[in-house]
């Protein structure tokens, strides 16, 4: 059960320093591909 | 302040390995500002006229220095703190990048506000540019003992994070200047305060969450090579042995001529893409082009550095070298035949090659001179980055304007530094081809000798 938890919390860690680093990045990307579709417009 | 010590960093049983490459991508997403701070250039240039520039407002020229401040200290703290990082540990390196970097955006923006651009070379230049050093190698001997059977996709995570770091900076910057702008005010100073919040919250979250292994700790399921691969080490070279070595040289003019050849480009795409093709590509078209090259450079970190896992660091270096070649040769008929399909094509794979040359770096020295000192090696090799700094954006625009001067039109002005761009990667595969295993007499004997020379060093 305890072990059970411990998976748990970990994937939760996992997914929230993910988030946190992969939203702003995935964010300007985004933002950079939009401007770079000029290019060929 | 004992948080920060490096014993306080070892990680406990079950904690998943995967946290480490988020909280680099913390520091690195943050610094990596550094290639977005062109957009503040024009701003500041009219923060006395405010809708264009007057007589006491600071020029280009000027402001320029503060770039080129910042990129001279990164890669001088990068050299002198090396040791320092190593010894001390990722949280510690990390808590001190994040508030350099933090701290240096706040004073810049005093510097704004009062106007005395001294200031401002202080803040982003000198404390900016320190943060930048210690920030860009305080995660990378951490994720290469955490890594130890993919060292090259870990390190290309991390720093595909300081490609990254500016498609966020770039938008947000615009974003925050035009929310505090008014008719009176260009809101250069707040975007600083607010950027540089910004930076302190994410640079601490990643202090607060890397963690070190445990001594002898290995990932499940992987065994070290029992015996010494030909260009892996198993042993360790203490940080200022590594110096002493022609490897180190070799490697330094490897990443030195692999920066150059891509860091001219980057500085003039725009300006190149609308000159080779005249009318063609308007201004509108080549900022996409600016995007989309930083965008494969940011790719190339990942892709390259992961790659150099499965075929050698040397071998991908010889890709960037022999592939560098033919597109450098390759660039001035596209430019002949009319084919912007062809030009970008060829520019995003070398841009692409630019990053990957970043990336592998630290996996190559790690198999060159092994885990013990590599972030501080790193650091030291970083140096090449700064003479790139130099080499690279010289060599294009003095050769462009040489060839305007000489009556060259100028959509083949570039023709001449495409082709001694070509040759510079010629001189990069031989250094690489130079490159043996590190000799016996350099590797650290035993625990002893280590103990000593961490000694050497506290008293240095």
């Amino acid at each position: 059960m305890s072990n059970a938890n411990e998976n748990g919390a970990t994937t939760l860690y996992l997914v929230l320093a993910w988030g946190f680093v992969g939203i702003p990045l995935v964010w300007g990307v985004l933002k950079t591909l939009e401007n770079a579709m000029k290019l060929f417009q | 302040m004992s948080f920060l010590d490096r014993e306080r960093t070892v990680a406990r049983p079950g904690f998943s390995r995967w946290l480490v490459p988020p909280a680099a991508l913390c520091i690195h997403l943050c610094i990596g500002q550094a290639y977005a701070f062109s957009v503040f250039n024009l701003p500041m240039t009219k923060l006395i006229g405010i809708s264009k520039s007057a007589p006491d407002d600071w020029k280009l020229t000027e402001l320029g220095w503060i770039f080129s401040i910042a990129i001279v200290f990164l890669g001088l703290s990068a050299a002198v703190f090396g040791r320092w990082v190593e010894d001390g540990g990722p949280r510690r390196a990390m808590f001190t990048a994040g508030l350099c970097w933090s701290v240096g955006f706040l004073l810049s923006a005093v510097g704004v506000y009062a106007h005395q651009l001294w200031l401002i070379y202080l803040g982003y230049g000198v404390l900016g540019g320190i943060g930048l050093g210690i920030g860009y190698i305080s995660p990378v001997s951490t994720l290469i003992k955490w890594f130890p059977d993919r060292p090259g996709m870990a390190t290309g995570m991390a720093i595909m994070g300081f490609g990254g770091g500016a498609f966020i900076a770039s938008p947000l910057s615009v974003w925050l200047m035009q929310k505090f702008s008014t008719p009176t005010h260009v809101g250069v100073a707040e975007t600083f305060i607010a950027l540089g919040c910004i930076y302190f919250v994410f640079t601490m979250v990643g202090a607060a969450i890397v963690r070190v292994p445990a001594p002898g700790w290995l990932p499940a399921g992987y065994t070290p090579p029992a015996v010494a691969q030909k260009l892996i080490t198993k042993n360790d070279v203490y940080v200022y042995d590594a110096l002493k070595t022609p490897q180190f040289w070799l490697i330094w003019w490897v990443l030195c001529l692999n920066v150059t050849a891509g860091i001219g480009v980057l500085g003039q795409a725009s300006a190149m893409s609308q000159e080779m093709f005249p009318g063609r590509v308007t201004p509108v078209a080549a900022a996409g082009f600016v995007g989309l090259i930083s965008l494969f450079n940011m790719l190339g970190r990942f892709f390259w550095a992961s790659t150099s896992d499965l075929i050698g660091r040397k071998n991908t270096y010889y890709c960037f070298f022999v592939i560098g070649t033919v597109l450098y040769i390759l660039v001035p008929h596209t430019g002949a035949i009319g084919s912007v399909t062809l030009f970008v094509l060829c520019f995003v794979v070398i841009i692409s090659m630019y990053g990957g040359g970043f990336s592998t770096v630290p996996a190559y020295l790690k198999d060159m001179f092994g885990t013990r000192y590599v972030g501080a090696i790193h650091g030291m090799l970083l140096t090449a980055w700064s003479a790139a700094g130099i080499f690279g954006p010289v060599l294009v625009n003095y050769i462009r304007q040489y060839q305007i001067d000489s009556g060259v039109p100028k959509a083949q002005a570039y023709n001449t530094t495409m082709y001694i761009m070509a040759g510079l990667l010629v001189i990069g595969f031989i250094c690489n081809a130079l490159v043996r295993a590190v000799h016996d007499r350099y590797h650290m004997k035993s625990e002893q000798e280590s103990a000593q020379a961490s000694v050497a060093g506290a008293r240095a």
